[in-house]
């Protein structure tokens, strides 16, 4: 018996049923310290510019402002950014290339210097034209970007090369924190071990391995925020841990995700005490195939491998024990991008009759001169999901007759496989932080457009598509190139092939208030909303 | 004697330096570095000229043998260098995290010795009795359960039983404070780890204390002690105890070398941020300078226990004390 | 080392070197003895012996396929269906001790075969030739026995992968150097006795008079520190398993039963963690049992008694 299944509009639905009260219900209380549990050991820096883990984000952001953001009331609507520094969005001009941003007066960073264009400009040349030696890490999501400059203290002007709807999405970058000029014109590695920032709150204490902790910034540029009086963000790798800390009040939320069945098993616990917020999230499980490698330079077995797999059916049964959730294909599924779930079923892979899907996979393996293929699935020794994805990746090729082995390898070790093509098929994720679907998917374009993809194929046809994409401001043809896109690279010429995206589930105690959960676990984490109501 | 002494100090040097050469090789022949790993955990792409950036600010762009040379030189003036992880000097890193681990490493073992002793003696005293079996059958358990799934069961139990009890599930305070700045909260962090730790390390020491009792209960002077009507108490810890204890401290001793570096699944099990888990984290990031010196401190430890052993026995051997 | 565990043989090399072994007559004869005078050990071989059955047996007496996911029945406990329970994915737990008394006591014992045997011809071989064989020798085993072996483990399963070869070699590494220093402090009392001198006077080859004279002598704590090994590669396993670096999914061993899965439902499905931890320590409860009766028999002194 086949379960009802989600798509894209029930999906935003839900999202939206799960919304919080608008915080016009409730007067927020002030003071008191958050104490938060970070799923991560120790972030490797505090440079937002350079690191793309979220342990960086959760430690430092609350001490941060940035240019524009997704609006904290509402962060589930990618198409809501408002102006955190600015003062209001700006309407592009010169064709859509340029946007011109005023900037805020009187703001401070924590050492009392006033902040100015000129340090926005700065931080932002810094992350899209990063100087010899500095690193930058998500400088490929701008490369529509021309020129950045402050024409006057509280102006600075952005220049694009092409008008794209990708721009201002990735402008709302969570990690684009913005630094002193003065600060990066001596130092630009001194934001790596130190925090001076112009955020909600400042920082107190690091011990590495153990906890971050800040007090509120009393200049803070939003008058009234933030509510809370500091904040205490606790490191621990462990989920047992973070659950345990959470069930017993140690800690009140954890902002990354669980799997359900620990939403399940703290509610059992606290009952009202507990309360939940759900999402979709911007991550998913992709599998790479290395097409240098035979007989995956065969169309046909890259088919067939994504024929075999289940998804519609599975999807339910793992959604209960992993963060896992919504079939899916290229783009976040509430996105008006999004397939809707009559044009995925056209895709390989996602026919609703499994049985026929796994009947022409094995004709192809045939055809192909592959049955009975043996090869080994490259994955992380990551629990949450890849564990999970190996597992069932296995069991589904072992039900067209392939023989499929797992090999397991920390996360350095499985990246240098990638880069090095010494692999078969690989697991791997693709999160991204802000909805920015012409963005989110240049990760399946060839290698010689994105260097971060490693299937060593080339795709004109593809890049084609993309480009015209990027470029096209009308929704209506930007859809169609984007189906025409996913059509290609999932269903036509198998580049990759997409698992399910992932589910978050945010489990907290229910004292703490003004916090609203979106699709990326890298966004609206600076705290300033924030308020305890006990 | 010295002459003893001075060949055994001179051999630990020649170990020292293949400790350094075999973690030097050993962390080098992992695929991939931690410019990977850093920059590789989410999917997002990122440049060659990026990676190349990091490679050089970290050094590992040099050859071997230079990097070798520079470890070498670094350790022997003290210099363990900055972590490639935080970029923060590596002694900072570990000197924050060993107290935990010591703290732990010592409760441990002063809850074996005060176990292990007492009913090693009674062990041994009353051996093939149903008092013996029972204590043996104890240690036995001892040894044969994994430490990690002790732990992972006693959390649960204390979280349970406190729910049940008050309803509100308690468990120790998340964030680790030195025993001189709240001594409960501290006992109440280290407590389970240490008993759960303990408890196989009291199993080791019970049975050498009962060996080791048994043989020196066969001896000729015991027998000579007791014939002269001395009261067993006099006997036993006058006597006995006074010559069993010498394999039974070598025991507690080479064991506690290999605690500190061996709290790893306990420091997991219950989330301290301790030595073990460093070394776990320092080699899954590739981290090479925080683990080549994890593993030098760690070697040094045993090395030097070993050869604290060995300098006792001599000393106590006349034959080679004579010498 | 606690949790990554060190064997520490239970008598110190003292108890072997002083006296001569003089081998009893009849295999039988001893058997039967041992069975008399060591009832806890034969409690031992019993333990040992039906995990060992049970994994030899595994095929035929599951009664479930122990990697076929089932995901109607997740979770559910011990019932008529499942005398154990199920994990998360639905899988049968008792089908997985099953099979995973044959991870484990393939692992277990080869790690401790090719760790003993190679210790054994290292501390053999060091302890005659003596001089700076005896000296190189030592100071490579004394490097690898100070390893961590954390990072030992960590490091074999980054280079060469996760899989139960690899567990095996991870095992083994630390295991040679502890059984060569036992054996070599046994060896090396047999050394100092003139007769070895006298056989070489008479022309005897070295091998003639290892394996005629030093071997037999090293037999007994060889042994002992054998069945040692045995129960310390099944916690090694364990520990490295619980760690991520053991085998993999969804091959069954005890030691992945208890990672991941069972500390997250430890407090909703208990039975997911306490039953292979149970396996795990009563199988090594049982090795030890054994290995204790047979130091006892093995035991010169005792044996006078």
């Amino acid at each position: 018996m086949r379960r009802t299944y989600w798509t894209a509009g029930s999906m935003a639905a839900l999202v939206a049923a799960l919304a919080l009260p608008a915080l016009a219900d409730e007067t927020p209380k002030r003071g008191g310290t958050l104490t938060y549990m970070i799923p991560a050991d120790a972030p490797p820096s505090f440079d937002g510019h350079r690191e793309e883990t979220y342990a960086t984000i959760h430690s430092v952001a609350p001490f941060y402002s940035l240019l524009i953001r997704a609006n904290p009331m509402n962060p589930g609507d990618s198409s809501d950014l408002v102006c955190d520094l600015c003062t209001e969005m700006p309407k592009p001009t010169d064709d859509g290339k340029t946007y011109t941003f005023k900037i805020r007066q009187g703001v401070k960073f924590h050492n009392g210097d006033p902040l100015t264009a000129e340090d926005v400009a700065a931080s932002w040349n810094e992350i899209v034209f990063p100087p010899q030696g500095v690193l930058s890490v998500r400088q490929g999501n701008f490369t529509m970007i021309d020129k950045i400059e402050a024409t006057d203290p509280t102006t600075v002007v952005i220049h694009l090369k092409f008008a794209t709807d990708a721009f201002l999405p990735a402008l709302a970058d969570p990690y684009a924190f913005i630094y002193q000029k003065k600060q990066l014109d001596q130092d630009p590695h001194w934001y790596e071990k130190n925090v001076n920032g112009s955020g909600p709150f400042k920082f107190v204490d690091y011990e590495a391995g153990q906890s971050i902790v800040g007090e509120r910034n009393p200049d803070y540029f939003h008058k009234g925020l933030p509510y809370l009086d500091g904040f205490k963000g606790v490191y621990a790798d462990k989920q047992v841990t973070r659950v345990e800390a959470i069930r017993s009040d140690r800690a009140a939320i954890e902002f990354r995700g669980f799997p359900p069945t620990v939403r399940d098993e703290l509610k059992d616990a606290l009952g009202d005490r507990l309360a939940v917020q759900e999402s979709d999230w911007n991550c998913g499980g992709i599998l790479t195939i290395n097409h240098k490698r035979k007989p995956f330079d065969d169309v046909r077995v890259r088919r067939a491998l994504t024929l075999a797999i289940d998804r519609w059916g599975t999807a339910p049964e793992l959604s209960k024990i992993a963060i896992v959730k919504t079939v899916g294909g290229v783009v976040y599924p509430g996105s008006p991008l999004a397939a809707t779930k009559e044009e995925l079923e056209q895709l390989a892979g996602y026919w609703p009759d499994i049985e026929k899907s796994r009947a022409e996979a094995r004709r192809l393996l045939q055809e192909a001169g592959a049955e009975g293929l043996t090869f080994e699935l490259n994955n992380r020794t990551v629990d949450q999901p890849y564990k999970y994805y190996g597992i069932w990746a296995v069991d589904q090729w072992n039900k067209i007759g392939l023989h499929v082995t797992q090999k397991v390898l920390p996360t350095g070790p499985w990246f240098q496989a990638l880069r090095d093509a010494n692999f078969a098929v690989s697991t791997e994720g693709n999160c991204q932080n802000v909805v920015n679907p012409l963005a989110d998917v240049a990760k399946y374009l060839p290698h010689t457009a994105s260097s971060s993809n490693y299937g060593n194929f080339e795709d004109d046809t593809e890049v084609d598509i993309y480009n015209k994409m990027l470029r096209e401001t009308d929704k209506a043809k930007q859809r169609a190139l984007m189906r025409q896109f996913e059509t290609r690279v999932l269903s036509d010429e198998v580049h990759s092939i997409y698992l399910l995206w992932w589910r978050r589930i945010v489990p907290y105690q229910s004292y703490v208030k003004g916090w609203k959960i979106g699709p990326s676990h890298y966004v609206n984490q600076d705290l300033g909303t924030v308020w305890l109501d006990r | 004697m010295h002459r003893y002494i001075v060949s055994r100090l001179l051999l630990v040097i020649p170990t020292l330096l293949g400790a350094a050469a075999l973690v030097f090789i050993l962390m080098r022949l992992i695929p991939g570095d931690i410019c990977l790993v850093r920059l590789g955990s989410g999917g997002t792409s990122f440049s060659t000229q990026a990676l190349n950036a990091c490679h050089a600010e970290i050094g590992i762009d040099k050859p071997w043998l230079v990097q070798f040379g520079q470890f070498v030189w670094g350790l022997a003036r003290g210099d363990f260098g900055l972590s490639m992880w935080s970029g923060k000097p590596v002694v900072q890193e570990i000197a924050t995290r060993f107290p935990v681990s010591l703290e732990v490493a010592l409760i441990a073992t002063i809850i074996a010795i005060a176990i292990a002793i007492p009913l090693g003696t009674i062990s041994a005293l009353k051996q093939n009795t149903w008092i013996d079996l029972a204590v043996r059958s104890f240690s036995i358990a001892g040894i044969a359960t994994p430490a990690f799934w002790l732990g992972i069961i006693s959390i649960l139990l204390v979280l349970d039983l406190t729910q049940a009890i008050s309803g509100h599930p308690w468990m120790p305070s998340i964030d680790y404070v030195p025993i001189w700045k709240d001594p409960i909260r501290n006992l109440s962090i280290v407590m389970l780890p240490a008993i759960t730790v303990g408890y196989r390390y009291a199993a080791v020491s019970m049975r050498m204390t009962r060996s080791a009792m048994l043989e020196v209960l066969r001896e000729d002077y015991i027998r000579t002690a007791r014939a002269k009507g001395l009261m067993e108490k006099i006997v036993i810890n006058r006597h006995a105890l006074k010559n069993a204890l010498l394999p039974v401290v070598t025991v507690i001793g080479i064991e506690f070398a290999f605690l500190i570096g061996g709290l790893v699944v306990t420091e997991q099990v219950f989330n301290l941020n301790g030595i073990g888990r460093l070394m776990v984290l320092s080699v899954q990031n590739q981290d090479y300078t925080m683990t080549q010196a994890l593993v030098m401190l760690v070697v040094t430890i045993a090395v030097l226990t070993n050869l604290a052993v060995d300098l006792l026995y001599a000393w106590l051997d006349p034959r080679i004390r004579l010498r | 080392m606690t949790d990554i565990a060190t064997p520490t043989p239970s008598g110190t090399a003292a108890a072997f070197a002083d006296d001569a072994y003089i081998p009893p007559r009849g295999f039988w004869n001893a058997t039967i003895r041992f069975m008399r005078r060591q009832p806890v050990g034969m409690v031992g071989i019993v333990l040992v012996a039906i995990f060992g059955l049970a994994g030899i047996f595994a095929d035929w007496i599951t009664p479930y396929n122990p990697t076929a996911n089932d995901f109607s029945a997740m979770t559910e406990a011990p019932s008529w269906a499942h005398w154990l329970g199920t994990d998360q994915l639905g899988r049968d737990i008792l089908s997985r001790i099953l099979f995973g008394a044959r991870t484990a006591f393939l692992v277990g014992l080869t790690s401790a075969l090719v760790g003993g045997l190679s210790g054994l011809v290292l501390g053999v071989g060091s302890a005659y030739f003596g001089g700076r064989i005896d000296l190189f020798l030592q100071r490579i085993l004394d490097i690898v026995m100070s390893f961590p072996l954390i990072i030992m483990a960590l490091a074999v399963v980054s280079i060469f992968g996760t899989g139960v070869q690899n567990v095996i070699i991870a095992i083994t590494i630390p295991l040679i150097p502890r059984c060569a220093r036992v054996v070599r402090s046994s060896a090396l009392a047999i050394r100092e006795i003139p007769y070895v001198d006298a056989a070489r006077a008479l022309g005897y080859g070295h091998s003639r008079i290892i394996l005629a004279h030093m071997v037999p002598n090293v037999v007994a704590p060889f042994l002992v520190i054998l069945t040692a090994f045995v129960g310390q590669a099944i916690l090694a396993e364990a520990a490295l398993s619980y760690l991520g670096l053991g085998v993999q999914e969804p091959v069954a061993a005890w030691g992945l039963m208890l990672q991941g899965g069972a500390e997250e439902y430890a407090s909703t499905a208990p039975w997911i963690a306490i039953f292979p931890g149970l396996a795990i320590m009563l199988t090594v409860f049982g090795i030890n049992l054994f290995g204790d009766a047979l130091r006892d028999v093995l035991d010169p002194k005792m044996r006078e008694r």
